[in-house]
């Protein structure tokens, strides 16, 4: 049983970190702001939600437990309220404006 | 294990930086501000378990909060005090 979440807390940490790594990259490499910002939501809610999931596994004490999933809870409320925010401010300021080419 | 961890979201800091001084439009400033908060969070967090002290979670929700109070002000300012200014707005807009 240790074994188990102990495996478990590692694989939740190595997909946590290869989420982030892939948000990050396409919020460089994406061609407009659209695509960005789903670029970015990728890493703020999977890599969030991994991460935080497999430190859970690895808390001592209920506290900590009790920290994380604050800390949990809120990121998982705010970063979609947040690129909501900027959506919506982007848009009313220059529209929807695609690019037509997928070539930077 | 929290060596990759780490190692991965230092990266991530630095494309993400790439980003905010490289974006063309200031939405795409914010949007990578609010993402490096949110990698800082994280950094916290994960650092705080790396040296033994998870003492360090309180600093990360300290953070987050501010980090989502930061977008949102900056968001609130330039949405609704500068609206009509469209020459201000789509300055560096390519």
């Amino acid at each position: 049983m240790e074994y188990l979440s102990e495996i478990f807390s590692w694989i939740f940490i190595v997909l946590g970190s290869l989420l982030i790594l892939v948000g990050s990259v396409g919020l460089i490499r994406l061609p407009d702001f659209w695509s960005r910002l789903h670029a970015a939501s990728i890493s703020d809610t999977g890599g969030v939600f991994f991460l935080i999931l497999g430190m859970m596994l690895q808390a001592s004490s209920i506290w900590i437990f009790l920290k994380l999933l604050a800390v949990g809870i809120f990121l998982f409320i705010s970063s979609p309220t947040a690129s909501h925010a900027i959506a919506n401010a982007a848009y009313v300021t220059f529209g929807y404006t695609p690019k037509k080419e997928t070539k930077k | 294990m929290f060596y990759v961890a780490s190692f991965s979201i230092l990266i991530s800091f630095v494309i993400v930086l790439v980003r905010l001084f490289l974006g063309p439009s200031l939405y795409d400033r914010v949007l990578a501000l609010n993402a490096f908060g949110t990698l800082a969070v994280l950094m916290i967090s994960v650092v705080g378990f790396l040296f033994g002290r998870p003492d360090f979670l309180d600093i990360a929700l300290l953070y987050a909060l501010l980090n989502f109070i930061g977008t949102i002000a900056i968001l609130k300012f330039f949405r609704y005090k500068e609206i009509g200014d469209k020459k201000v707005l789509n300055r560096d807009k390519t």
